[in-house]
């Protein structure tokens, strides 16, 4: 039996010779991590974009709200100190798929970024920054949504 | 032709702000319409910022972004007058760039 990761393995191939052969319309298509956006952990989201296993720390956070009203649009913001970042990720736990947003950095760039994104529920919301020296660090927040933002 | 979008950018110190506001449905691919028929995702994939023709930031985003998407940041060095351009693509292949001057 064909399991869903060697499904997914198999399409990043598929995909990978498409955007090879100059099969797909734009490049910004190709370059789209699709295998971490379909991951449904953390764990997952973060081996999908070549890291390794995530460690909590304290020199990254993560804000926003306590209680959301309104889970269509969550203020959430990550930021981290330290030198070195190459990406900052945002992820919700309880989204059918958990990767929010990817930012990919350059040192132009002050290492605190916000955005606002859509809850289904209450769950945690993790900030990771993956490192130049292939640590990845990750905070955690627990956010409660009163009204859900996936629904129809 | 989607909406353009709404970019502010203002220095302080020798930090700039950007906040930008754009213009997309950001549709999840999740939700049903009355018919119960689903309604195909759509939304921003790919966001580049550029200070001064200079690629600063560039973000991969699902569909779990709100509509109408905000984004916040800040590019150091970034002096009055100085260019702040954005552009994203979508999933189907739309793009949109907007430009902004530093205050």
């Amino acid at each position: 039996m064909q399991t869903r990761r060697e499904m997914l393995a198999r399409s990043a191939t598929v995909a990978g010779l498409l955007a090879a052969a100059g099969f797909l319309p734009t490049s910004a298509l190709a370059a789209w991590p699709q295998a971490a956006f379909d991951a449904k952990t953390l764990a997952d989201a973060v081996k999908a974009l070549g890291g390794s296993a995530p460690v909590e720390s304290k020199d990254v956070s993560i804000t926003g709200p306590d209680i959301a009203e309104n889970g269509a649009v969550v203020p959430l913001g990550c930021a981290t100190t330290l030198p070195g970042v190459k990406r900052l990720l945002l992820l919700v736990e309880k989204n059918p798929n958990v990767l929010a947003a990817v930012f990919n950095v350059t040192d132009a760039i002050e290492t605190n970024l916000s955005t606002r994104t859509k809850m289904g529920q209450s769950s945690n919301v993790f900030a990771v920054a993956m490192m130049g020296d292939g640590k990845v660090l990750y905070a955690a927040k627990e956010i409660k949504v009163t009204l859900g933002g996936c629904g129809g | 032709m989607a909406d353009p979008m709404r970019i502010r950018a203002q220095a302080a110190g020798d930090k700039t702000t950007v906040r930008v506001l754009m213009s997309h449905e950001m549709e999840t691919g999740q939700r049903k319409d009355s018919a119960g028929k689903v309604i195909p995702a759509w939304f921003i994939q790919e966001v580049t910022a550029t200070h001064n023709g200079k690629t600063v930031l560039t973000a991969d985003w699902g569909p779990s972004i709100s509509k109408n998407p905000f984004l916040q940041f800040v590019v150091k060095g970034a002096k009055a007058g100085d260019k702040i351009a954005i552009t994203w693509v979508d999933n189907k292949g739309d793009k949109r760039t907007d430009e902004a001057t530093v205050s």
